[in-house]
């Protein structure tokens, strides 16, 4: 096991080597335009171009160029120009924003994702599972920018039963942290609600005609022993999958309309600027940055796969 | 002490609602198992004989099957039990080895722990290490080496017929009156089928464990059985002693069985024999006798199905649902001096 997560870290590694590869070739490489006149934006003096030129290295071997670039990632050394603003700093001002609302969006959407698939595969083709199926239809065609209006109109604007949006830290005021992110949560976890728990039920019910399922009734397991130790356990292993993609996607930007319509000041809407303006050192940190959540997510996803299913570790063992 | 039956089945039977309709999978079903005793349940796929297995511990209620008859173990009913009771005797009664071992463990759990899980199922006492011990137990009972090892390991890490073995373990975990073995060995190796039988024959007898084998293959049958139910279309088509059904088989789709064995002490046929055609589907089930369209010996008596008879003066427990006279019988079930079922004339 240890080997296996040892051989998945080196993965990692390698995954993230070739994503700044493939960024410094699309960013710096391909494009005609002089990238230096790119990275010091529009409205920029030639002299600054000329400057950015000489401390990128521009002049220099294409390996030269892409460790420069690295180093000026790994130090703090990627930023913005005029006003001369660090690109990292910017970004990790607003990681406990995006982090926030992401990982609490995750914890509702994986709780109650998983609750409702449950209840509807163990009452499958009874009522409650009716009602679920339509509720969990419903999560997943209403899009973001129809949710969040609503919600925003029922409960902040007529029932003032929560505030609209804007970001509060954890650090100045707990309640007044959650209070503010229950509407942008209920937002960005409806539709993965509803998409998970139809995945986890169908795979519930896949699993109950399993032989072993049939075995654990025949040993004389009650049926909740059943359902959630033989049923449930192996519907879960796709569910993972899933889980560390979506949550991984999330974390990298996809939470980005969100953060638009309750002004939640995170990353995705620092890239959703970046992107607008085509300013090119935040565009290419806020890639890096993505990048790097959405592999170690992957990577965590694989070991904890191997953890819930012991072929995988066999098969990586066989593979040596 | 009585020497009643352990299990008596009596006219059970299952029905199914599918979208095409009714399905009768087990159309008035009735046996005695005693102790210590073998019964063999042979037919082909569909022949309602894996149905009327599961049926004796449950395992076929659902919200679309119709469960008639009666299924009473040491004279309690189990058609009728809750689902607490019923599950109850589950594993501690009456065990349950199914066909496919490869499928039929949890792929995520070590094999030990599900023996384990069964344990503590029915003795919430026993402690973990209590029940592993067991397990080790069992494992050599079954013949499985380094127990010891063994038991940590997962089942994909186990070969086929170990698996099996492991899987009769776990059946005999909390010594259980009756053992019913689903098709035990089809999944297997020829050599390893012989070897699980071996098995299941040594434990039934050492531990007078009361035994039902549900299997297609009469050479299984033939080396362990005491006692042959033939299933047909959810019915029984002929029953007996392992002898009266090998040496004077009545019905006409026994013979086919019988021919269709290989047998390596005759010269290699040109083709294997084989019964032509197929089994009838439960939905459509032709008039009288279901056998009728595939058998050659058919005559006007037979769209009318008749019943389960003892139809030898010399044997009151060999019973079977064929027309012919014991004369007839006798002349048309030697095909070139064997047993078997002529190809048909048309």
């Amino acid at each position: 096991m240890t080997r296996f997560v040892v051989r998945r870290l080196v993965g990692m590694v390698a995954v993230l080597f070739a994503v700044s590869v493939i960024v410094f070739v699309v960013f710096m490489v391909l494009p005609k335009q002089n990238p230096a006149q790119s990275l010091a934006g529009k409205n920029a003096t030639p002299l600054l171009v000329e400057n950015i030129e000489e401390e990128w290295g521009f002049n220099e071997s294409l390996p030269h160029q892409y460790l420069t670039m690295m180093e000026k990632v790994f130090t703090g050394g990627l930023v913005q120009y005029e006003p001369r603003i660090p690109v990292d700093d910017e970004i990790v001002k607003r990681i406990p924003a995006t982090f926030s609302l992401t990982i609490g969006a995750a914890a509702i959407w994986l709780f109650f994702g998983l609750l409702l698939g449950y209840l509807s595969a163990v009452r499958a083709g009874g009522w409650l599972d009716r009602i679920l199926t339509g509720v969990s239809i419903a999560g997943i065609s209403i899009p973001v920018f129809l949710l969040a209006p609503v919600l925003i109109y029922v409960f902040a604007n007529q029932l003032e039963i929560f505030p609209n949006g804007q970001y509060v830290p954890f650090s100045e005021d707990p309640w007044e942290w959650a209070n503010h992110l229950i509407l942008p949560w209920v937002t960005l976890a409806a539709l993965s609600i509803g998409f998970y728990s139809r995945v986890l039920r169908t795979n519930m019910l896949d699993a109950m005609d399993e032989d072993y399922v049939r075995t654990a009734r025949a040993k004389g397991l009650s049926e909740r022993h059943v359902m959630t130790r033989h049923v449930l356990r192996n519907s879960l292993i796709p569910v993972v999958t899933l889980f560390g993609l979506d949550f991984g996607a999330t974390i990298a930007g996809t939470a980005i309309i969100t953060e638009a319509i309750y002004d939640l000041d995170g990353v995705g809407f620092y890239a959703a600027l970046a992107v607008e303006k085509f300013e090119l050192p935040q565009i290419m940190g806020v890639t890096l940055y993505g990048a790097f959540f959405v592999v170690l997510m992957n990577t965590l996803v694989d070991v904890f796969y191997a953890y819930l299913d012991p072929r995988v570790r066999l098969g990586e063992a066989a593979s040596e | 002490m009585s020497t009643g039956p352990l299990l008596s089945v009596t006219d059970l039977r299952v029905a199914f609602a599918t979208e095409g309709g009714t399905l009768q999978a087990v159309d008035g079903v009735s046996f005695d198992l005693r102790p210590g005793e073998v019964l063999a349940i042979v037919g082909e796929s569909g022949s309602g004989k894996s149905v009327t297995a599961q049926t004796l511990i449950g395992l076929t209620r659902s919200k679309n099957a119709r469960i008639e008859g009666s299924v009473k173990l040491a004279g309690e009913e189990l058609t009728t039990a809750g689902d607490v009771d019923l599950r109850r005797l589950r594993g501690e009664r009456i065990a349950m080895v199914f066909q496919d071992p490869m499928t039929s463990f949890n792929p995520v759990y070590r094999i030990g722990n599900q023996i384990v899980e069964a344990i503590r199922a029915h003795q919430p006492d026993a402690s973990k290490q209590q029940a592993r011990t067991r397990v080790m137990e069992l494992f050599e009972a079954v013949g499985i080496p380094d127990a010891e090892q063994r038991v940590d390991d997962y089942p994909h890490e186990f070969s086929g017929g170990m698996r099996q073995r492991a899987m009769i373990a776990m059946a005999l975990a909390l010594e259980p009156e009756v053992l019913i073995a689903d098709e035990p060995t089809t999944a297997l190796d020829v050599t390893i089928q012989a070897q699980i039988l071996r098995l299941l024959e040594q434990l039934n007898r050492e531990r007078n464990l009361a035994t039902i084998l549900i299997t297609h293959d009469l050479g299984v049958v033939a080396e362990i059985a005491d006692r042959v139910l033939v299933m047909y279309a959810g019915k029984v088509v002929e029953q007996g002693t392992l002898d009266e059904i090998f040496y004077d088989p009545q019905h006409p789709y026994t013979w086919g069985l019988l021919g269709s064995l290989t047998r390596i002490d005759r010269p290699r046929p040109e083709r294997l024999p084989q019964i032509a055609g197929q089994p009838p589907s439960l939905l459509d089930l032709p008039e009288g006798c279901p056998f009728r369209p595939r058998c050659p010996h058919e005559f006007s008596k037979c769209p009318q199905y008749p019943g389960l008879e003892a139809r030898l003066p010399e044997a009151a427990g060999h019973c079977d649902r064929c027309w012919l006279t014991p004369e007839e019988k006798r002349a048309k079930r030697l095909v070139e001096g064997q047993i078997g079922l002529e190809a048909p004339s048309r």
